[in-house]
């Protein structure tokens, strides 16, 4: 009896171990999607005017990972392997349908901001990339767990972004449900006749990769083992 | 006058890379020589120019809200425009294998330099990028739409073989070394895309 309780905590305990938390921590920095394994820029340059368009497409593709990360977990052994690309993106397409139509009807505004990107959730490399690295050599329960890691990984990154382009952009925050929350008083824009201009260049595409760029060189100058040889 | 437009937006004006920033992983990865950058680039092309009227075939007889009624007028009322996702790739996937066999069998030597590439254009967001544009601008008829898949697909091999020129020339430079590889690649790509951007506004 004791002993069956015993296995049952330390299999309960496996779920917590150190390699698992690895799973979740280690997408964060060390082996970040986005500015490491170079997965999935598409989306997230271009979505990253505004935080409250990162905020729905970060909870998208976390829903989309997940679910694709565990439906493939579970199918790993009746996938045949020269199959294996075409079964992938059925359930990612599959998954990516109901993420479409969920906001087409809850936040038609933001579904028609973010326009074709919601589709191209099921290109974003980050998902196939992960279901062919990681979902189909692995249980469930890790996979499980991977899935958040990178998708954690990917939101971080998204986030500041949006956040830097949107204050010097716009000069204001934006969340899904509040909209617009501008810091300075109106009197002070140069429109109303104030002395402050907004950068309209941090809207415009270019600055994103910019963006992004300068965010690989801080996080290369902090971690000197991430360093290209050339 | 109508398709040399499409043509020339699609290329500097709308450019998939620096615009919208479809297919940046492949642009990231595969952009470290010209030779692979520009094999790449013409896979791209032809793909995009075979899977955007077969695409705008489907939305237009099949997919679309009243695109049925060509069998019955009595199927006018179906809409089927939330499978576009799932068909779209469906095609995009299928001709890429088509497009893999058809390199191994008669380029060789593009297919060993491709490498993993090449079955990794049906992940490429320039790809199905290129349909949903498609099916969002609702082009009159399937010849505009080709050559806007020409046009977007051109675009797109211009921009990986410009930023594979300049990697190769960035090699001899003293770089930062936290900005070499990845970081200097995304800032150069954003300087060319403020460049590109000086095309805005012009019209044919």
């Amino acid at each position: 009896m004791s002993t069956e309780t015993a296995a049952a905590t330390a299999k309960k305990e496996s779920l917590f171990s150190k390699q698992n938390k690895k799973l979740l921590t280690d997408p964060l920095d060390d082996s970040n999607p986005i500015t490491v394994q170079v997965l999935g820029i598409c989306s997230a340059l271009a979505i990253t005017v505004q935080l409250q368009q990162a905020v729905i497409m970060s909870l998208s593709v976390l829903f989309v990972m997940i679910g694709g990360n565990v439906i493939v977990s579970l199918l790993r052994n009746m996938i045949p392997d020269r199959i294996r690309i075409i079964v992938q993106l059925v359930v990612v397409a599959s998954l990516v349908i109901i993420v479409d139509q969920v906001l087409k009807a809850f936040q038609p505004e933001i579904s028609e901001k973010l326009s074709v990107f919601v589709g191209l959730i099921i290109t974003n490399c980050i998902i196939m990339g992960r279901l062919e690295a990681f979902a189909l050599g692995n249980k469930p329960g890790p996979s499980f767990l991977d899935a958040i890691g990178n998708a954690m990984g990917y939101a971080w990154i998204l986030l500041v972004v949006s956040i830097v382009r949107e204050v010097f952009g716009s000069g204001a925050i934006s969340l899904p449900g509040m909209g617009q929350v501008k810091f300075l008083p109106t009197s002070w824009f140069m429109s109303e006749g104030g002395f402050y201009e907004n950068n309209n260049l941090m809207i415009l595409p270019p600055m994103a990769l910019i963006t992004v760029g300068i965010i690989i060189w801080i996080q290369r100058s902090r971690n000197q083992a991430l360093i290209e040889e050339n | 006058m109508e398709y040399l437009s499409i043509f020339v937006k699609g290329i500097f004006i709308e450019n998939m890379i620096f615009a919208y920033f479809l297919g940046m992983c492949s642009y990231l990865a595969v952009s470290k020589t010209v030779k692979t950058a520009n094999g790449l680039g013409l896979a791209v092309i032809f793909v995009l120019g075979i899977t955007v009227p077969i695409n705008y075939l489907l939305e237009n007889y099949v997919l679309k809200e009243g695109a049925l009624a060509w069998i019955d007028p009595a199927y006018a009322a179906v809409d089927l425009s939330f499978l576009s996702f799932i068909m779209f790739i469906a095609v995009i996937a299928s001709m890429v294998q088509l497009v893999e066999m058809i390199v191994e069998k008669f380029a060789p030597a593009l297919y060993g330099a491709l490498g993993i590439f090449l079955p990794l254009i049906a992940v490429n967001c320039s790809i199905l990028g290129g349909a949903l544009f498609m099916q969002d601008r609702q082009y009159p008829s399937i010849g505009e739409a080709t050559v806007f898949g020409l046009g977007s697909g051109v675009g797109w091999w211009l921009a990986i073989v410009a930023i594979a020129a300049i990697r190769e020339k960035i090699r001899y430079s003293h770089v930062p070394a936290p900005l070499k590889g990845l970081g200097i690649t995304f800032i150069i790509t954003g300087l060319m895309g403020i460049a590109f951007m000086s095309f805005m506004g012009i019209e044919i």
